[in-house]
C-alpha cells in the first residue's frame, strides 16, 4: 500500500469516515473487488470496528465479551492494508481541496471519501439530562459505563419505547432490576410497526414485570449529589431511579458535509450509487438519505446493519468502476426475552394490515399492504414467514387477504 | 500451570474460489467466528451470530454432518432463504466448536 504525503499531510486513495458496520464493510468490499489503492478508516471512538446491535443485547447482558463483537479481528485490517486512524472525530470536509480535518487539527487528503459516520444518540434536553447515571446506548463506552454501575442499580427508568429502549429494558428485567419504561406516544414502536405488534410487546414486557407507561412525557431528571435519583413525568409523578437509559433515536452525523455544501437535511442526500452532491464524496448507512424503492421511492434514512452493509458494497463497487445500484430489500431484527422479531420491507405508508398466526402462541406475523400489495412483514418467532415473505415484498405481490392470514398456507405458495 | 489446557480444534475451510486453508478454532466459540476471524471475508455473518439472518451459510463435508448438533427449526427456516441450500447446509453461527469437530471440513456456500 502506498501512502504519499504532501506537506506532511497524509493522503489515501479512499478515506472512510466512520468505523461502524458501513465503514468496515466498505473497506472489506473494496479489497474484495480488487481495489489495491490505499485505504484509511477514520473513527471517532478509539476502537476497531465492532458490531453495535449487541450493545443493547448480548454485550449489555454480559453474554459476549468485546473481542467477540469485533467485526473482524485486529490483524485482519493490517493484512488487508486498511489503515486505522482511531479516536479522531472529523469536524470538517473541504471538498475543493479533497481533504478532511479532525477536531484535533489533523488534515487527511483523499481521492474518494466515503462518509459512514452514522449518528450520535439523541439526548434529552431537560434539566438533569447530564447527571451521572443517565445513559444512551450507542457506543461501547456508553454500555461499559452502564455495566459498571449495574451492581448498584435496583431501579431503572428507560425513556423511549423504540427497539433500543425495549431491548435494554428486557436485559435489565432479566437482571432482576425494577424497570419502568416511559414512552411519550400512546404505544411502543409507534414509528416502526403496526399497533398489534406494539400491544404484543407491551404485554410481554409487563409480563416480565416491566412497568410500561404510555403517553408519558418526561419533565426532567432529578438528582442528588450529581447523580440521578429519579425521573419527573410531565403529569407530576416522580419515578425513583438509580439509572436512566435514554433511547430516543439518533441524530445523523452529517454536519461537516452539509456545511461543505452537500445536499441534505435529515441526513445527507445520496443517489443510487451512494454519491452525495459533492464530487467524489459518497455516503452510506444511518446518515444517508436515499430514495428507497421499498419506501415508495420516498427519501428515507434507514438505521440498520442491512442498509449500512449493502450501501457499503454499492459505494465500493462504484469506486472500482462496476455498474451497480442500491436496491436491497430492507431487513432488521430485534431480540427481546425469548422473542425473535424479524422484519422485511418497510411498513411505513401501509394502508392495510393482516395478522397471520396466533398471539397467544407467541408466533405470528403482521403483513403490511399498500394498494393491495405486500410491502412488509414483522415476524415474531416466525422465521418461516420472514424467509418466505421476503419474496412477496421484493416482487410486491398482490395477494388475497384471506390467504395471507391462513397459516395453513405457506407464504411461498402465494409468491406468484 | 493451567489446570485445564484449551485444546484447539483444526478446521479446513474452503472459500468460494475453491481455495482450502486450515485454521485453528477455540472450543466455546462458533464455527462462524472461526471462519470470520481467520480472514474469510466472504462470510458476512451480519447478525453477529444471533441466528437472525442467513449470511453465514456453509456446506459441511458429509462425513461430519452426523457429528454436528441437530438443526433447530429456526436455523432450518432461515436456510430456506438460500437458493444454494442442500443437504450439507448449515448456519456456521449455530455450530459450537468442540473437540469432536477436530478435522471438520466446510465450504462457504456460494452467493445467492
Amino acid at each position: 500500500m502506498t501512502r504519499s504525503g504532501e506537506n506532511g499531510i497524509p493522503r489515501y486513495d479512499v478515506v472512510i469516515v466512520g468505523a461502524g458496520h458501513g465503514g468496515a464493510q466498505a473497506a472489506i468490499s473494496l479489497r474484495q473487488a480488487g481495489f489495491d489503492g490505499s485505504i484509511a478508516i477514520v473513527g471517532d471512538e478509539p476502537l476497531l470496528p465492532y458490531e453495535r446491535p449487541p450493545l443493547s443485547k448480548e454485550y449489555l447482558a454480559g453474554e459476549k465479551p468485546f473481542e467477540r463483537i469485533l467485526i473482524r479481528p485486529p490483524n485482519f485490517w493490517e493484512e488487508r492494508g486498511v489503515e486505522m486512524v482511531l479516536g479522531r472525530r472529523v469536524t470538517s470536509v473541504e471538498p475543493e481541496r479533497y481533504r478532511i480535518v479532525t477536531a484535533d487539527g489533523m488534515a487527511i487528503r483523499y481521492s474518494k471519501l466515503i462518509w459512514a459516520a452514522g449518528g450520535s444518540a439523541r439526548r434529552l434536553r431537560c434539566d438533569g439530562h447530564d447527571l451521572q447515571g443517565v445513559h444512551t446506548v450507542r457506543t461501547r463506552a456508553d454500555v461499559d459505563r452502564m455495566i459498571g454501575e449495574m451492581p448498584h442499580v435496583s431501579r431503572a427508568v428507560v425513556i423511549g419505547g423504540g427497539y433500543i429502549g425495549l431491548e435494554a429494558a428486557a436485559v435489565l428485567a432479566k437482571f432482576g432490576k425494577h424497570v419502568v419504561l416511559v414512552e411519550a406516544l400512546d404505544r411502543v414502536l409507534a414509528r416502526v410497526a403496526g399497533e398489534p405488534l406494539s400491544r404484543f410487546y407491551e404485554a410481554e414486557h409487563r409480563a416480565h414485570d416491566v412497568d410500561v407507561r404510555l403517553g408519558s412525557a418526561v419533565d426532567c431528571i432529578e438528582g442528588s449529589n450529581g447523580k440521578v435519583a429519579g425521573v419527573r413525568l410531565a403529569g407530576g409523578e416522580r419515578l425513583a431511579a438509580d439509572m436512566v437509559i435514554v433511547g430516543i433515536g439518533i441524530v445523523p452525523e452529517v454536519e461537516p458535509l452539509l456545511a461543505a455544501g452537500a445536499e441534505g437535511g435529515n441526513g445527507v442526500s445520496i443517489d443510487a450509487q451512494c454519491r452525495t452532491s459533492l464530487p467524489d464524496v459518497f455516503a452510506i448507512g444511518d446518515c444517508a438519505l436515499h430514495a428507497n424503492r421499498f419506501a415508495n421511492d420516498v427519501p428515507v434514512r434507514l438505521e440498520s446493519v442491512q442498509n449500512a452493509t449493502d450501501q457499503a458494497v454499492v459505494a465500493a463497487k462504484t469506486i472500482v468502476g462496476q455498474a451497480v445500484a442500491y436496491d436491497a430489500v430492507p431487513w432488521f431484527w430485534s431480540n427481546q426475552y425469548e422473542l425473535k422479531l424479524q422484519t422485511v420491507g418497510l411498513s411505513t405508508g401501509h394502508d392495510a394490515m393482516i395478522v397471520r398466526g396466533d398471539f397467544s402462541a407467541r408466533s405470528f406475523s403482521l403483513i403490511y399492504l399498500r394498494e393491495g400489495r405486500v410491502i412488509a412483514l414483522d415476524c415474531v418467532n416466525a422465521a418461516k414467514d420472514y424467509v418466505q415473505g421476503r419474496k412477496l415484498v421484493v416482487e410486491r405481490i398482490i395477494a388475497d387477504v384471506a390467504l395471507l392470514a391462513d397459516t395453513s398456507i405457506p407464504l411461498k405458495a402465494l409468491a406468484s | 500451570m493451567k489446570a485445564v489446557e484449551t485444546q484447539l480444534v483444526d478446521i479446513l475451510i474452503q472459500d468460494r474460489a475453491g481455495n482450502e486453508r486450515s485454521v485453528t478454532a477455540e472450543p466455546g466459540t462458533s464455527l462462524m467466528e472461526a471462519i470470520r476471524d481467520n480472514g474469510f471475508d466472504e462470510l458476512m455473518a451480519l447478525c453477529g451470530g444471533s441466528c437472525s439472518c442467513a449470511t453465514c451459510h456453509v456446506h459441511v463435508n458429509p462425513a461430519f454432518l452426523e457429528t454436528l448438533p441437530p438443526m433447530s427449526e429456526l436455523e432450518n427456516d432461515l436456510l430456506d432463504s438460500s437458493d444454494r441450500r442442500d443437504e450439507r447446509s448449515r448456519l456456521a453461527c449455530q455450530i459450537p466448536i468442540t473437540t469432536a469437530l477436530d478435522g471438520l471440513r466446510v465450504a462457504i456456500a456460494p452467493e445467492d
